[in-house]
């Protein structure tokens, strides 16, 4: 310190060069929240409550052994399988065959995270990384899991899957790591682009049309006016968990 | 008036170094496993997206329910006022922590990501029970620790009733919120029961006298203290009843979800057909965890041999218990679609296989050698072990 008080021209210069050390290292972080702020302002708000993002699955149009959305989504979101026994790899979307054990019909749909209102995972997460944005997408914040699995003995779905082993390539904007709890995002990159799912996507590119993707609270879109004139379910209703993917047909 | 009570550390040099380097090996070995499973993953454990909670959960759960217990003998002294276990009780407190420790220990090193352990410290979803169960847990090393400076400081043993009191109601929450892990799972079949948490309390009664009994009697005979035949009477009487009401709650459960029609295909993969999981259950935690220590301790004639192997026999079948809970719970799939046989790439409608692999095998067993490392350390270091504890020593605590 020189007697006036000031900081010495020496120690200016040192003070100058961390502060400009800092501001490059900070540089690139701010370009990324710019670039990801700008990605949100120029094609989507932020989540609100007035939407409600779900799916409905019309099983009398998904075909048994199709499985165009579960490649589909493994392609988005680069889920590769690993070097363990099977089991252990991730699967975001899964194709269930099932036959009625009395009539023998038979069906087939996919499932995945069933993105609840009153989400079980959430409310078992001891750190609050599982969660759920406004319009009712659940995620997991990949920067709190602590890997602890329990929202795994909570799901009812057995929508989620544990990252048993290191990552290799990875979709930038689907994060995901090692040790780390992850599940369904309903494509959240791409929804919050203004696009469909990559599963819904794949599956009307195939002919198939068995799902539909929308906005549950807005009256005027597709799958509003589905739920509201053909009869749809939910899997599990009876645990209250209001899940925001509905299936026709079982 | 009650005379003073001399406490020495244990004296046996090369029975504490042969005890110490065992349970250090047990210890390192599982702290190899879990940078082994940290570095690869945890793809080289035999758990997988279905058996999640694996070997580590099941030592990791047993050793914290039996934490809770190993205080009973301290309860009994400062909150029912029995003041013939008085001299017994600090190493109650220990044992208790130190059981604590090696549960805890197992259970972060199983964390898919157990360097974010500050995470878990700093960030809270109070809905969660998990979340109150880190307060319980440190909560309880904060009331036991006080609870044992008083009652070793003389000039403050006026205020040990007090915080044993203290440390008895959290140990009873402690052990309600372990048994709520369970408890709380909506959608698994083998759990969501408001039973679990009372009967996980009363398997934390037998579990964790059955664990004090051992130290206290292993060290006396190291140490070739005496020790009283009729405080040992006690003792086992009071695990003899623990067993007893820990295989009424067993029963309970598994008669309250066979009542249940929707619960029959648990059961019966539990108590029927269910291949390890139902020789776990019958010869595990029915025939030697409960039936065996039952004989053992309340047949005529009874030696001290016979008690140390009835505890042994109690350890086993908590174990066996912990295993059918928490793989069985999870080896059952969940009924996503009633009525209808379901198959999929991802194991839906199949019981699922679980084949612990030699890293959670490790990981597991650490976490008992934890808990002995730090018990053999401390009665080596600190005073904790009365040099006598006798008949007639202890009757002049007795009012």
């Amino acid at each position: 310190m020189s007697e006036n008080g000031q900081p010495s021209s020496g120690r200016r210069n040192i003070l100058g060069a961390g502060a400009a050390a800092a501001a490059l290292a900070i540089a690139p972080g701010i370009q990324l929240i710019t670039t990801a702020g700008a990605h949100a302002s120029g094609t989507h708000a932020l989540a609100s409550n007035k939407q409600r993002w779900g799916l409905l699955i019309d099983t009398s149009r998904c075909k048994t052994g199709c499985t165009e959305c579960a490649s589909a989504c493994a392609r988005e979101n680069a889920i590769e399988p690993g070097a363990g026994r099977p089991a252990q790899n991730a699967q975001w979307l899964r194709k269930i065959e099932l036959k009625d054990k009395v009539s023998g019909r038979e069906l087939s749909l996919p499932m995945m995270c069933q993105h609840c209102a009153h989400p079980p995972c959430v409310d078992v997460c001891p750190t609050g990384a599982s969660m759920q944005r406004a319009d009712g997408i659940v995620l997991v914040d990949r920067h709190i899991c602590i890997g602890c699995r329990y929202c795994m003995m909570a799901c009812p779905y057995q929508a989620r899957s544990f990252v048993h082993e290191p990552l290799h390539a990875q979709n930038p904007e689907v994060p995901r790591g090692q040790g780390c709890v992850e599940a369904c995002t309903l494509c959240v990159q791409r929804v919050d682009r203004g696009q469909q799912p990559a599963c819904v996507e794949a599956c009307q590119a195939s002919g198939g049309a068995a799902m539909v993707f929308g906005d549950l609270k807005d009256p005027g879109s597709e799958i509003a006016k589905r739920v509201a004139s053909v009869a749809s379910s939910q899997v599990r209703a009876d645990l209250r968990l209001d899940p925001a993917v509905r299936y026709q047909g079982i | 008036m009650t005379a003073h009570i001399a406490y020495r550390e244990l004296g046996n040099k090369s029975a504490f170094w042969i005890l110490f380097l065992i349970t250090a090996a047990l210890a390192a070995a599982g702290l190899a496993a879990h940078l082994t499973m940290e570095h690869h993953g945890h793809v080289i454990t035999g758990m997988d997206n279905r058996i999640v909670w694996g070997l580590p959960h099941v030592f990791a759960v047993f050793l914290i329910v039996a934490a809770s217990g190993a205080l009973n003998v301290a309860s009994t002294a400062s909150v029912f006022g029995k003041s013939i276990y008085k001299p017994l009780a600090p190493l109650s407190g220990l044992v208790s922590l130190c059981l604590l420790a090696g549960g805890l220990a197992v259970l972060v090193l199983d964390l898919g990501r157990s360097d974010r352990l500050i995470v878990a410290a700093t960030q809270y979803n109070f809905k969660s029970i998990f979340a109150w169960n880190i307060f319980l847990y440190t909560g309880f090393y904060a009331v036991v620790g006080a609870y044992l400076w008083l009652m070793l400081e003389k000039r403050f043993n006026k205020y040990a009733h007090a915080a044993g009191v203290t440390a008895f109601v959290w140990r009873l929450v402690l052990t309600t919120g372990t048994g709520s892990i369970f408890g709380f799972l909506v959608a698994r079949e083998a759990y969501q029961s408001a039973i679990m948490a009372p009967m996980f309390i009363t398997y934390s009664l037998a579990y964790g006298t059955a664990i004090y009994l051992i130290v206290l009697l292993s060290a006396c005979r190291i140490e070739q203290r005496p020790l009283g035949d009729e405080v040992l009477r006690r003792l086992k009487n009071l695990t003899a009843t623990f067993v007893a009401a820990s295989l009424y709650f067993a029963a309970a459960h598994h008669l309250t979800n066979l009542y249940f029609t929707r619960n029959h295909g648990v059961e019966a993969f539990i108590l029927v057909d269910g291949g390890p999981i139902t020789q776990l259950f019958w010869l595990g935690q029915v025939l030697v965890g409960a039936v065996l220590p039952l004989v053992l301790l309340l047949a005529p004639g009874v030696t001290r041999g016979r008690i140390v192997a009835a505890c042994i026999a109690i350890v086993l079948g908590g174990l066996a218990q912990m295993y059918v809970t928490i793989i069985g719970g999870q080896a059952w799939p969940l009924d996503l679609f009633p009525g209808y046989a379901v198959s999929s790439s991802f194991a839906d409608g199949q019981i699922h296989p679980y084949a612990p692999g030699l890293w959670e095998v490790l990981l597991a067993l650490s976490g008992l050698g934890i808990a002995a490392l730090l018990t053999v350390t401390a009665l080596r270091l600190l005073r904790f072990l009365p040099e006598r504890v006798d008949d007639t020593s202890l009757a002049q605590h007795e009012k």
